[in-house]
């Protein structure tokens, strides 16, 4: 039997709130938490924000983030209690025998230094390795984490790569000095799909090989299922789970877990296109101004209504400046817009009232969608006012119908948009937006700033909506799971082009083109050993080319 | 508002106001008339004169509450002129963008290449020295302070989406400006407002200090200092009177701009 | 390597351009405004023939244009004009001056800077303790009395009540560097408190910034020691901040300086301006704008040209 190499008991965390207005306090945000982590093996901390997951896996090298302190418990790092031990042995510890890596690589290497010495630099202070040694190392881990031209590649500075390659020089500088425990935070979080799968598979080798142990701490189960060995699952600091990986994918035995499994599982029938589109995009190439070149070739198309058009792809696909375009914030270079059986002026300023009332959009960052000088009555009666001319009893009698069909209460008419959590400010900007009666909502990334339960939420209200108002969506998206769950016709779009484009089953079905393949591919899905079947399938592709 | 008031805010707003009613009542609360001499040069202070006499027997406590009210009216003029101006710029400048924005932008930069105090003195060798003048000198070399800040977070608030929400539900110039950036950009503005203040009492008090301010027998906190200066090698403190004066000011008002920051800010605060 | 150099030239350009509108500027504010540089002098009582006579004699019959350009071309060769008041070649007198100014100004950023420097570091060390409060109260005050008066304040209790420093800086040439230093030592202590509370405060938030990096935090859970990690990680990265902070306080310097030395009767070129500002002698007063603007765009210009070399996306381009 192997011996306990992480072993935390009853760890409580407590932190410094600076509530506006009131003094500054004291409050536990992990109340109580205990696991096991043995030589070799991986376990997964998962949760929401807010379940504490970071916190944890700091603590296991006995650190605090900003006013976060350790106020209880035992963490035991190869048979040594380390919160009892004296910080200058500590510090041997960390970057020794227990590494970090963290959810942004760009902001966690220093900027004024080359790669290279930042990934020796803890083997070499403490000993582990001398600078020759240590390079060599480095260069084979870079190999292995399959970075470009790994020989060279330490001699650049952290700019000079990209954002994927850079999560993996960090892997590369967390495995350098053979640590006995590596401590994965949110490391494919930042990155898009395609480029997590990669990044995925090289940490899920480099465990493998190295031998090390990880705590692996992300928001997505599907994730955490392909590289587990046991799972512990958090909510709001405490524990709600603890099991195998094989036994809380696939038999949960708490509410929560169950709901976080099924996430995103909403059974959704694609409606069949009918005669008239309400949205008909024609040619469209666009630029931003003072740029020479494209970011948008000749896109075609069409949104029928009361149905939902998803745009997926990745960072820098055009997908979020197609919604501009439409919009009219950026007139496009050349093509037309068909809107509601009438052509749209190209400008905002050529648009009358009523193009601008039928059209309406949903933006990705709640917060920052809502004037946090207004009270959500006054956000929701404003076009209400502008577009309806509704005003006093007749104009609150609509708000608190809206706010009805958002699923709140009329309590909320008089709060200020900080007084509201991340999801109900989404659903006053559904309501914002249902306010004018549109015929078309765009809808840019309205749930990927959101924990997945939350984002389920909203997508079901988002159907439900449809049904009732009879409005159409145009979904912008990079998630696939998400357009599986809502869109009756799908957009594939890369690098400003449309590259494949019909019914959700039709584009979803093979035969692919190789982007929309590598895309479809590269989701994480609820299933154990769905990574290890990607690999093999990759690695017979590239053999068979 | 007020229940949640720190300590420090309530001594700063205690003095402010102090100063303030000080300045408007300065007529009813000085003991003498203001260039009325009383007594010898430079008398101790005593029942009659609490803080003793002048270099030309002129009552100190009278000089001083009547310099307070010529430096307080001189710099809150100032201010608001330097504020109207320079937050009315700055706003237009952002909304408006273009060449117009350019055209402002780039003549403020030449402005403030030039220390505001060496371009002042150059421009009074050539302007009469009048309360006027001194005014609109000062509040027009400082707007260009109050047109970066303004522009600033004007530009800030321009590019938020609840703004480009407004702009895509066809909404005027007008409501953008004052029901969407305006409200959030008062806090930073009138916290600001304080500071400006402030250094509008310093700069008074510097150019009546060289003798290119307020001018005699007119009384204001520098001209007070110019004037008693030389008892000071006799070890007369007449001239330290306004520096405590001044500070006091200036701490308190410093206090009261700071929590108006910190609980207008606050507001803001982004995830509840 | 030329991404740097490019926007480092055109930084330097940028600088002449800005000296040549102000140069401009200064003339304009001289000439344009609406009062009338001979009535000034003469005063009210003038009688109209001298008044008239005058105006010939400075020139101002001819255009502004044709006077500016023909100011311009002196100045570029070294020839600022005489003053009106004592016929003296103002270059000539100016050149004494500039130096002693130069002088106290060296002295007090020679003790302030590293002075404010280290001080940044210990408030940052002891952050939200009692010597950073302390710091911070201390800013709050300096920042909150004009420096004339912190002048006299010193002058008063330093100078007369303690007796250790004259409280009278006049320098001339047969002084030792000892005699001069000590002449001085008011003036550099009152500038030095001047610069430093405003030094210190930027230092701090600079520092500040960049320990709440996250790179910092990689580099703590590296193991490091927190001298390895201000050494080695945090200070690369103050460099461009602190040098920024540092150059636009000695900008200030130059500013505060105007003042101290009419306090402390020190012949600088802060005295000269002050006084012939008073006596409305433009050709002066136009010069010595021209020197106090060029002093403060140069190290203005200085510390944007130390951000762009210590920025290592610029350095090390991709």
């Amino acid at each position: 039997m192997s011996e306990s190499l992480l072993k935390v008991r009853d760890l409580k965390i407590g932190a410094t709130v600076y509530p506006p207005g009131e003094k500054p306090h004291d409050i536990e945000i992990v109340h109580g938490v205990s696991f096991d982590l043995e030589k070799g093996k991986v376990l997964g901390l998962i949760g929401e924000s807010g379940a504490g997951k970071s916190t944890i896996g700091l603590a296991s090298m006995a650190y605090g983030r900003g006013g976060v302190e350790i106020t209880g418990g035992e963490v035991w790092v190869n048979g040594r209690d380390i919160l009892k031990t004296p910080l200058q042995d500590v510090r041997s510890l960390r970057g020794g025998e227990v590494t970090y890596v963290s959810q942004s690589a760009a902001a966690s290497f220093n900027p004024a230094k080359k790669i290279m010495d930042q990934v020796i630099e803890a083997s070499v202070r403490h000993g582990k390795f001398s600078r020759k040694d240590a390079e060599a190392r480095a260069i084979e881990l870079f190999a292995r984490l399959g970075l470009p031209d790994p020989e060279t590649i330490g001699n650049r500075y952290p700019h000079q790569v990209s954002g994927g390659q850079l999560q993996r020089c960090m892997t590369a500088l967390a495995l350098c000095p053979e640590p006995d425990l590596v401590v994965f935070d949110e490391p494919t979080t930042a990155l898009d799909v395609t480029t997590q799968i990669e990044v995925l598979m090289a940490i899920k080798e480099a465990i493998r090989d190295t031998g090390v142990a990880a705590l692996y701490i992300t928001h997505d189960l599907a994730v955490v299922a392909q590289v587990s060995d046991d799972i512990l699952v958090l909510k709001m600091g405490d524990m709600v789970e603890y099991g195998s990986v094989d036994q809380i994918i696939n038999a949960p035995r708490e509410e929560y877990t169950r709901a976080l499994v099924s996430v995103r599982s909403i059974d959704h029938k694609e409606k069949e296109p009918t005669s008239e589109p309400v949205l008909k995009v024609e040619n469209i190439t666009a630029r931003y101004r003072g740029t020479n070149f494209d970011v948008l070739h000749d896109v075609n198309v069409e949104l029928h209504p009361g149905q939902t058009l998803a745009v997926v792809g990745e960072s820098g696909s055009g997908k979020s400046t197609l919604a501009r375009v439409i919009t009219g914030l950026l007139p496009p270079k050349e093509g037309s817009i068909h809107f509601a059986g009438r052509d749209l002026s190209a400008a905002l300023g050529g648009r009358s009232r009523e193009d601008l009332r039928e059209l309406q959009m949903i933006y990705q960052m709640a917060d920052v969608a809502m004037n946090p000088r207004q009270t959500v009555g006054t956000i929701i009666g404003r076009p209400l006012e502008f577009y309806f001319g509704l005003r006093g009893a007749q104009k609150r009698k609509r708000i608190v119908e809206l706010l009805d069909e958002i699923e709140m209460g009329i309590e909320f008419i008089d709060r200020y948009p900080a007084e509201l959590s991340g999801g109900q400010k989404q659903r006053v900007c559904i309501a914002r937006a249902l306010a004018a009666k549109p015929k078309m909502i765009i809808c840019d990334e309205v749930t990927s700033a959101l924990d997945p339960l939350v984002a389920d939420g909203i997508l079901k209200l988002l159907l439900n909506l449809q049904k009732i108002e009879d409005v159409a969506y145009l979904f912008i998206t990079h998630d696939l799971a998400t357009v599986k769950a809502i869109a009756d016709s799908i957009a594939v779009m890369y690098q400003g082009e449309v590259v494949r484009y019909g019914g959700k089953t039709e584009v979803l079905s093979p035969p692919f083109d190789d982007y929309t393949d590598l895309l479809l591919s590269s989701v994480p899905e609820m299933k154990l050993g769905w990574l290890e079947e990607v690999i093999a399938n990759r690695k017979m592709e590239s053999a068979g080319n | 508002m007020i229940k949640n008031m720190p300590v420090s805010a309530m001594v700063g707003l205690f003095f402010m106001a102090l100063y303030f009613l000080m300045a408007i009542f300065a007529p009813l609360l000085a003991p003498y008339g203001m260039a009325e001499s009383v007594g010898d040069v430079w008398e101790p202070a005593s029942a009659e004169h609490w803080l003793g006499t002048d270099n030309i027997g002129r009552d100190l406590l009278t000089r001083m509450i009547y310099g307070g009210r010529t430096t307080i009216f001189i710099a809150t003029v100032a201010t608001i002129l330097s504020f109207v101006t320079g937050s009315v710029l700055g706003f237009l400048a952002a909304v408006v963008g273009g060449w117009v924005d350019q055209a402002l932008s780039r003549f403020v930069d030449l402005l403030m290449s030039i220390p505001s105090l060496i371009f002042a003195l150059v421009i009074l060798s050539v302007m009469p020295v009048t309360v006027p003048v001194l005014i609109v000198v000062m509040g027009l070399l400082d707007s260009t302070r109050v047109y970066r800040l303004a522009r600033a977070v004007a530009v800030d608030i321009n590019v938020m989406d609840y703004v480009e929400a407004a702009k895509l539900r066809g909404e005027g110039r007008r409501w953008i400006i004052f029901r969407e950036i305006l409200p959030n950009a008062l806090s930073p503005l009138v916290a600001e407002m304080g500071l400006r203040f402030i250094f509008m009492v310093l700069f008074v008090s510097t150019l009546s200090f060289l003798g290119l301010g307020v001018q005699p027998p007119q009384a204001d906190w520098g001209g007070i200092v110019k004037e008693n200066k030389d008892g000071i090698v006799y070890g007369i403190g007449a001239a330290l009177y306004p520096a405590v004066a001044i500070a006091t000011l200036a701490i308190s008002v410093n206090l009261v701009a700071d929590w108006v920051l910190n609980r207008t800010t606050s507001l803001k605060g982004g995830r509840g | 390597m030329h991404v740097a150099l490019k926007l480092v030239s055109q930084r330097l350009a940028l600088g002449l351009l800005l000296l040549f509108m102000v140069s401009a500027l200064i003339f304009a504010g001289t000439n344009i405004l609406p009062g009338d540089v001979a009535q000034s002098i003469l005063g009210q009582s003038a009688t109209p023939e001298a008044l008239a006579n005058l105006r010939e004699e400075l020139g101002l019959n001819e255009p502004a244009l044709n006077r500016y350009f023909s100011w311009l071309g002196g100045v570029l060769q070294g020839d600022l004009g005489t003053a009106l008041t004592s016929g003296q070649d103002i270059a000539e007198s100016m050149g004494k001056r500039l130096s002693n100014t130069l002088f106290l100004a060296m002295w007090a950023a020679i003790i302030s800077v590293p002075l404010a420097v280290f001080l940044g570091l210990v408030a940052v060390r002891f952050r939200d303790r009692w010597p950073d409060k302390l710091i911070s109260g201390v800013t709050l005050a300096s920042i909150s009395i004009p420096e004339f008066l912190i002048g006299y304040v010193l002058m008063y209790f330093i100078g007369v009540k303690l007796g250790w420093a004259p409280t009278v800086a006049t320098i001339y040439d047969g002084m030792s560097l000892g005699e001069k230093l000590q002449t001085i030592a008011l003036p550099v202590a009152v500038l030095t408190l001047v610069v430093l509370a405003h030094m210190m405060r930027m230092t701090r938030a600079a520092i500040l910034n960049v320990m709440q990096s996250a790179y910092i935090e990689t580099a703590e859970l590296k193991g490091l020691t927190m001298f390895l990690i201000i050494w080695k990680h945090a200070f690369p990265n103050s460099i461009a901040p602190i040098v920024n902070v540092v150059m636009l306080n000695l900008a200030y310097l130059v500013v505060g300086v105007v003042v101290i030395e009419v306090v402390f009767t020190y012949p600088g070129m802060g005295q000269y301006l002050v006084d012939h500002v008073s006596k409305r002698d433009l050709p002066v007063v136009q010069a010595s704008g021209l020197v106090f603007a060029a002093v403060y765009i140069g190290l203005n210009m200085v510390a944007d040209i130390v951000a762009i070399l210590s920025n290592p996306r610029l350095r090390h381009p991709k």
